[in-house]
């Protein structure tokens, strides 16, 4: 519910062009993440953050050549757009997000694809990214034992190879529990 | 199927852990996330389908809310930033990868490396000039201009690579599955 009414705002601010508009979109985005309190728009600012370098290039630009108006719309726009998805992220639980995916996956399943395979690699990821992250480190930390030079991108290759083996030993305990779909 | 599935996750798994491990500095002191490198090693080590999937996987967990693009960002608001088109475009980036890996029969470092600037350079600038055209309301050379600044990182991630690819292959040949 509250997706379909971010991609109808999103494009809809993509049609407006009246700066005023704009402008007032962004207050009516700001205001309701204003209402989660004082750490909710913090945390929400901190998000902000990364349009900060695309703003002051779209203010360079328009300073040279003299479109104020153009950059206004441009710059109102991204931070508009930007405020209301972060704001549904933020008030989405994680799992209902997930049902959202379930929701948009069911008429795949009607079909008769099997969704498991994709719930299953779901989960795989979130297990197995701390895990392979924790690996660099200790690799890092190695590297870091031996050399007197900086970390570079040779860790990526030992780290490349656990993936690999630890995807061949997924694979196996997959397969000797039943496999992907077992019926 | 499940060594399918288990390479297709666990590569995604590998793209967000190198967003997770702090910034490498590359030679000429160039400070810049190994994100989009783990793109590139999903076309060149698994293969143009499985190393898309890969890509694909993870971006549906960023836009599910998991926050596992460099510098801990994700949600749908990375959707609505200017550099949506690179994101967009990092799937078929890996493809295209992958292909040129599967289909030239070459040594692999030269296939491997110039696999990774054609795809994973060329065709992500493509995609991603194109949608910070859009979303700043530029002209396509002007959007152009602002990311060739990151161009060379870029191509040294590509190099990098092409010689991770190479020490794999050497060391481990069968785990190279894009040539299996």
């Amino acid at each position: 519910m509250k997706l379909a009414i971010l991609s109808a705002a999103t494009v809809a601010l993509f049609a407006l062009q009246d700066p005023a508009w704009l402008a007032l979109s962004l207050v009516g985005a700001a205001a309701l993440v204003v209402s989660g309190g004082w750490r909710f728009t913090r945390s929400a600012l901190r998000s902000l953050r990364i349009l900060i370098p695309f703003l002051l290039l779209v203010a360079a630009w328009h300073g040279v050549t003299g479109e104020f108006e153009a950059g206004l719309v441009v710059a109102l726009r991204l931070l508009a757009a930007l405020t209301l998805a972060n704001f549904v992220t933020m008030t989405t639980r994680l799992t209902d997000m997930v049902a959202v995916a379930a929701v948009l996956l069911a008429p795949l399943r009607r079909l008769g694809f099997s969704t498991r395979a994709f719930e299953l690699s779901i989960a795989l990821v979130m297990r197995f990214t701390p895990a392979i992250a924790q690996k660099g480190g200790r690799l890092a930390e190695a590297w870091r034992a031996r050399s007197v030079r900086r970390v570079g991108w040779q860790i990526v290759m030992p780290l490349a190879a656990t993936a690999l083996d630890d995807a061949d030993q997924v694979a196996e305990a997959l397969r000797a529990r039943g496999g992907v779909d077992p019926t | 199927m499940e060594r399918n599935l288990a390479h297709i996750a666990l590569f995604a798994a590998l793209i967000a852990a190198l967003g997770l491990i702090p910034k490498f500095t590359l030679a000429f002191g160039v400070p810049i996330t190994a994100q989009s490198m783990g793109v590139m090693l999903c076309g060149t080590i698994l293969g143009a389908k499985r190393g898309a999937l890969a890509v694909l996987l993870f971006l549906v967990l960023v836009a599910l809310g998991l926050p596992l693009l460099a510098g801990g960002r994700g949600g749908l608001g990375v959707f609505a930033s200017p550099s949506v088109g690179f994101l967009i475009g990092w799937p078929i980036a890996a493809f295209v990868t992958g292909l040129i890996v599967e289909r030239w029969n070459a040594p692999i470092l030269p296939v491997a490396t110039s696999a990774a600037i054609l795809g994973g350079v060329s065709v992500l600038y493509v995609f991603g000039i194109l949608g910070m055209a859009y979303m700043l309301d530029k002209t396509i050379p002007a959007a152009g201009a602002l990311s060739l600044s990151f161009i060379p990182g870029d191509l040294v991630k590509a190099i990098a690579t092409g010689l991770i690819t190479a020490g794999l292959a050497r060391t481990r040949p069968a785990s190279i599955l894009s040539r299996g």
